[in-house]
């Protein structure tokens, strides 16, 4: 690339604003009568962490699930890197480069560590008959590990050995280790003590130095505070805040979960 | 090692069995060698209570007798790695043998027959699939029901009555063997390699595991849980219309009402080789050891006089020891 066009290149990205990795616009989502999300509009910045924090109810849970391909929105849009996407199955949500945490990590006890982090993408051959190439696979997730500097006693060790910080970093790899471009986590540190919370918060807070981006769901505002660059306040199915995390507090948060102080975004004209 | 209650003399055996043992059982591995372990003793014990037990001859008699055993416990094995049961899997079998029965009647020929008994097969267990997965009901009823429509199908395609079968093949495959190794057992022998093969060298293999040690996040990860599911069962009814042709060749006619053993026994062989029914664990050498080890003592009780009515209540008790050791596995 000559030094014109990328001085042309940056011109248009900073014209256009900060690059959105993820991009939502006015989605919303029915079950019959019930609105469970009332157009929702949240954005994320490339290699930053943005949260979403919400009373139960509020709706999280179902963009979650719509970002995830598990439900399908009723209307509205989502964009991934600038591209347009529909996502008709979870498979289909990993293929356009959205990985999840999930809440109750989605590993398999009695399969091996390395199984787990191919799981649903295991390299194979013999076409067909999808052979696993098992020695591949563990030495790919050898230098992935070592590449994320997480320590594991044996690749080929059975998950069910693993203590619930290192399951917690055998299921953040997943979820970031397959060129994630956005890597959503649905309350990760909910299970775990308060030493292991911390080498988790670590394990986040240096893939974010790496560039890597991430969506951030939890209920643990000190953990919002220390983790995100901005804020997304959810309630009754809308967003009815946004801050960048350095200029707001907790106290602030619960006003605006709670309702105590009134949605600024998202209202309709006749509210 | 340490010994809590070592300074009390008469209190150490009392709560040193029951935890220390099960602590050592789970550190060691020896629960995962716990069914070659008990081949090995009921030879043992066999071979010197009866001089009959170990010869050639008698070996070959209790492979032959398994095999059937074998190829149907293998099948019902892939069902419960997933976390499932097929309860349908004897009736499979009537329904397979009747299938050649009927090919016979009209005069269809029995290559035919057999391959009308494999598809048969492969398409109630499909169908179970297909009602466990897409009707969300659990397979114990699923299958349930299947156990009941099959084993009528049977009864109604047969008219109640068995069918004789003459067919070379059937012959060759029944009574014929290749060096020292009988046909039928090479059959369930090759059953065995590639379900061996399918379950620990393929991605649906991996996935069969996945979806029965953690079927909401393997749904969450994108796997294709229904079809996974559907799979399964297929494999557990084509092995059935494939045993149903085993035993056809065996007893020389198509059969409406035998074949009810099976059900039982493939779950029993399939438990004492170690699949966890809670799903996502197991093994095809485990099943298929346990099948031999549950032949080789009825083999043995029937050499040593013991009568027939007592045989059941000695599997039986093998299979519950079985289930209550493996509870210590980790």
């Amino acid at each position: 690339m000559t030094p014109a066009a990328s001085t042309a290149y940056d011109a248009a990205v900073s014209a256009a604003g900060p690059r959105k990795m993820l991009d939502v616009r006015n989605v919303r989502k029915h079950f019959g009568p019930v609105v469970a999300l009332d157009g929702v509009s949240i954005s994320v910045e490339a290699g930053k962490v943005a949260a979403i924090v919400g009373d139960n109810g509020a709706g999280k849970s179902t963009l979650v699930k719509i970002l995830t391909g598990v439900h399908q929105p009723t209307s509205g849009e989502i964009a991934f890197d600038g591209q347009p996407v529909v996502m008709h199955d979870p498979d289909e949500a990993r293929r356009v480069g959205v990985e999840t945490l999930f809440q109750d990590l989605a590993l398999v006890d009695d399969l091996t560590i390395w199984q787990n982090l191919f799981l649903g993408r295991e390299l194979t051959w013999g076409g067909p008959l999808r052979l696993t190439r098992k020695r591949a696979m563990a030495e790919r997730a050898r230098e992935m590990l070592s590449g994320l500097q997480i320590n594991i006693p044996s690749i080929e060790a059975r998950v069910r050995r693993l203590s619930g910080g290192q399951r917690q970093a055998v299921a953040i790899s997943r979820a970031v280790g397959w060129n994630a471009k956005l890597t959503i986590m649905d309350e990760p540190t909910a299970a775990l003590g308060v030493k292991e919370r911390t080498e988790v918060e670590n394990l986040i807070e240096r893939l974010r130095d790496q560039g890597r981006t991430f969506l951030l769901i939890s209920h643990n505002f000190d953990q919002v505070m220390r983790l995100s660059n901005e804020i997304w306040i959810m309630r009754n199915g809308r967003v009815v805040g946004h801050r960048r995390t350095a200029e707001t507090s907790g106290d602030e948060l619960v006003a605006l979960i709670t309702g105590a102080k009134p949605a600024e975004i998202g209202r309709k004209p006749s509210d | 090692m340490t010994q809590p209650n070592v300074r009390s003399g008469t209190s150490v055996v009392a709560p040193l069995v029951p935890g220390q043992l099960a602590r050592f059982v789970q550190s060691s591995k020896l629960l995962d060698w716990a069914i070659v372990l008990a081949l090995l003793a009921v030879m043992a014990v066999g071979g010197i209570a009866s001089p009959h037990f170990l010869t050639v001859a008698n070996i070959t008699s209790i492979l032959v007798a398994s095999s059937i055993l074998v190829v149907v416990a293998i099948g019902q094995t892939f069902v419960i790695i997933t976390a499932g049961i097929d309860l349908s899997v004897g009736s499979l079998v009537q329904v397979s043998s009747v299938m050649i029965g009927v090919a016979v009647t009209y005069k269809l020929g029995v290559p035919a027959g057999m391959l009308m008994a494999v598809l048969v097969g492969a398409l109630f267990g499909m169908i179970n699939g297909l009602i466990v997965s897409k009707g969300k009901i659990s397979d114990f009823i699923a299958t349930l029901g299947m156990l009941s429509i099959a084993s009528g199908t049977a009864l109604v395609l047969s008219n109640g009555r068995p069918v004789s079968v003459i067919s070379p093949l059937l012959t060759s495959l029944a009574s014929g063997s290749i060096g020292p190794i009988p046909n039928i057992t090479l059959l369930a022998g090759i059953v065995a390699v590639l379900g061996h093969l399918v379950l620990f060298h393929t991605q649906f293999g991996t996935h069969l595991f996945a979806i029965g040690g953690n079927h909401e996040g393997s749904r969450n990860l994108g796997l294709k849980v229904g079809r996974i599911k559907v799979a399964a069962f297929m494999i557990s009814g084509l092995l059935a219309g494939i045993a149903g042709i085993m035993l056809t060749a065996r007893i020389g006619s198509a059969e409406p009402a035998t074949g009810s053993s099976y059900l039982l026994n493939s779950i029993a062989a399939s438990v004492l080789g170690g699949t966890s029914l809670f799903g996502g664990r197991g093994t095809i050498v485990g099943p298929v050891i346990g099948a031999l080890v549950l032949m080789a003592l009825l083999n043995l009780m029937t050499l040593l006089g013991i009568g027939v009515f007592y045989q059941p209540i000695v599997t039986g008790l093998v299979v519950i020891i079985f289930a209550i050791a493996y509870r210590f596995q980790k």
